[in-house]
């Protein structure tokens, strides 16, 4: 296997496992189940179920993209492909 | 000093601090002009996409759209930051190192084809005009409201000041006067949120009052009380398959939009767009995570005062008196009981609050100094004008870059097409005035097209351009022409012709995902009937994979 194949299988991989955690956060916590999870209150605050889809959800957003730059930026490094 | 006058000087005192960043940032060549030369620093750009990407809607109108859809307002919440996700993992890092001027060009440079250009044009110019409109009339608004000056003066004076900035400076004096719009949008919305915060729960962060405060358990009860929906209970506006399709619908097209693409050609290296999409998700999560807890805080706070209160007991507010005189508070005493109920049924309801009151009474029912009610006009007017720019310079690269250079004459000197892209870009600043003044009715439904239409259209096209090697000139065509087809149709025939939601009861808002899937299954389907791409082409896919030579790859 090539330096770039395995790059970009490392990559999609990478990208495959945001993106669950992603679709976890937003359609199931956030849309799916959020019925079921507004029976809990956590913090004496809102239900938990509204709390993700308006606030939690777009907290995890943020931090996926800078854990994928960081992320990329060690997999540029270890196969000579920076920029 | 009285509220109007100090609106009169920060308002005067920002749109001169950007004509001096304008005029700072002229350029002389083509790569400044659509790209700012590739210099911009990571941090500068995200604050720019996120200047570019809120606008006048999202700073005025959107926490009151959420107040009054309580949970399902998260479609715009989740929708329009999830986007960023996609962007920064499947298109930003990529079509940087691609390393052109437009999106257009990427589309028909990966599938050699005219045809294939000619459609991601008509595309890309349709998406940013019926987005750039509401902008300028966003600034007719805000002047109108705060100065008392005519809508359509406004809207001369937004056209001025973008034009200026555009023609001289092109995508460099867009750049930075977006970041200095960025920093006075996000003062403004961020002072009167902590204001609104403290006031009425005492935590000044807003963040964190909306997550351990009670406000919104106790304003979802006040609405059962008063006979009105949930607040926190999903699905009361739209039903679970609409919630969940208007998301991935928005998610989509915002990755897909046009304007926020080419802010990622502007930063020097491919793994520079990566960094970038996450401080543009950072500063544009910053107001997006203050928007439902000012939803919440101002919403009880106006139920709470206004609701099966006396006459005489609401008509002694300040701030009710004056907003009475704008028409977006209105209060009568139907059944003439000397109380102002408020009913879910339209004939018993006495009390209707416009949803841009939210945001815009709130210096007023926080009782902040009239400094801050100059700070929001001056904050709204920022997030219009730079969502305005960046549209324009779209449409203006799309015809003089696209059309003019790629198309008509590739021989043009370098002199030739910076001229030709100064003109268009006047031409389509001054064409979009009259729409700003007088808009049609439907420019408010339009974008739901906006949206529906990148997510059908730009983003498989894109995408499959990146990830598929073996993706063609036939598959990318077909698939476009099949998502813009039938999402334009479903939204045109349930909106205007009177058509039934026939897909499930899916609204025209949410057609978009459909047609993503048609596009993505007609593409797969087409491209693997027909021969694969020429080799220099599948070259092509494997050199944009990587970062590595991203600097050179600029030099063209």
């Amino acid at each position: 296997m090539s330096a770039l194949e395995a790059y970009w299988k490392e990559n999609l991989s990478l990208i495959r496992n945001l993106l669950i955690i992603w679709a976890l956060a937003s359609y199931v916590l956030g849309i799916l189940l959020a019925e079921p999870l507004n029976a809990i209150r956590v913090f004496g605050g809102p239900p938990l179920g509204f709390w993700i889809a308006q606030q939690g959800s777009i907290y995890v957003f943020v931090i996926l993209i800078f854990y994928y730059a960081s992320r990329m930026a060690a997999l540029d490094r270890k196969y000579g492909f920076e920029d | 000093m009285s509220a109007e006058v100090w609106t009169w000087i920060i308002v005067l005192a920002t749109f001169a601090l950007y004509l001096g960043i304008g005029y700072w940032a002229r350029v002389r060549e083509t790569a400044g002009f659509y790209v700012a030369g590739r210099g911009v620093p990571p941090i500068a750009n995200g604050a720019a996409t996120a200047a570019d990407w809120m606008s006048a809607a999202s700073f005025i109108s959107m926490a009151g759209l959420i107040s009054f859809l309580g949970y399902d307002g998260a479609v715009y919440l989740m929708g329009w930051t999830g986007g960023y996700v996609l962007l920064a993992l499947l298109l930003a890092p990529y079509l940087r190192k691609y390393g052109k001027y437009t999106v257009p060009e990427f589309v028909g440079d990966r599938y050699y084809s005219n045809l294939a250009r000619v459609v991601a044009v008509i595309a890309a110019i349709f998406v940013s005009f019926t987005y750039a409109v509401p902008q300028l009339r966003g600034v007719g608004i805000v002047l109108s409201r705060y100065l008392g000056v005519d809508v359509a003066t406004g809207v001369w004076a937004a056209v001025i000041v973008t034009a200026f900035i555009a023609v001289i400076g092109g995508m460099k004096g867009i750049t930075w006067t977006q970041v200095a719009q960025y920093t006075v949008l996000i003062i403004a919305y961020l002072i009167t949120g902590i204001a609104l915060s403290n006031f009425l729960t005492g935590n000044p962060i807003p963040q964190l009052a909306f997550t351990f405060s009670d406000f919104a358990v106790r304003l979802s009860q006040l609405q059962v009380e008063l006979g009105l929906k949930e607040y926190v209970a999903p699905f009361q506006n739209l039903n679970l398959l609409n919630v969940f399709l208007i998301t991935l619908t928005l998610m989509v097209g915002t990755a897909g939009l046009p304007h926020v693409i080419i802010r990622f050609y502007t930063v020097p290296k491919a793994s520079d767009a990566r960094w970038s999409a996450g401080w543009a998700l950072l500063f544009i999560a910053l107001l997006y995570t203050t928007a439902p807890a000012v939803a919440v805080f101002s919403k009880y706070n106006l139920l709470n005062t206004l609701a099966n209160k006396t006459v005489e007991e609401v008509q002694g507010i300040d701030w009710v008196q004056k907003w009475s005189k704008t028409g977006l508070l209105k209060l009568e005493d139907k059944n003439g009981d000397g109380k102002y109920q408020i009913t879910a049924a339209k004939d018993t309801n006495e009390i209707t609050i416009d949803r841009d009151i939210i945001v815009l009474s709130t210096p007023e029912v926080a009782k902040l100094s009239p400094i801050v009610v100059g700070l929001v006009a001056a904050g709204g007017l920022a997030a219009a004008l730079s969502t305005a720019a960046g549209l324009l310079i779209v449409m203006a690269s799309a015809i003089s870059h696209d059309l003019y250079t790629r198309i008509i004459n590739p021989q043009a000197s370098e002199a030739t097409k910076l001229t030709i892209a100064r003109v268009v870009i006047l031409l389509v600043t001054v064409l979009a005035a009259p729409f700003g003044i007088n808009p049609p009715a439907f420019i408010a439904q339009l974008v739901a097209f906006a949206f529906g239409l990148a997510a059908s259209t730009f983003f498989p096209a894109i995408l499959l351009g990146i990830f598929d090697r073996r993706m063609n000139t036939q598959g990318a065509v077909a698939g476009m022409l099949v998502g813009l087809v039938f999402t334009a149709t479903y939204i045109v025939g349930t909106n205007y012709l009177g058509w039934p939601r026939f897909l499930f009861g899916i609204s025209p808002e949410g057609i978009g995902t459909v047609g993503m899937l048609l596009n993505f299954l007609v593409a797969y389907l087409v491209s693997r009937a027909t021969p694969p791409p020429p080799a220099e082409i599948q070259k092509l896919v494997d050199e944009i994979r990587v970062p590595k030579g991203a600097g050179a790859a600029a030099e063209h």
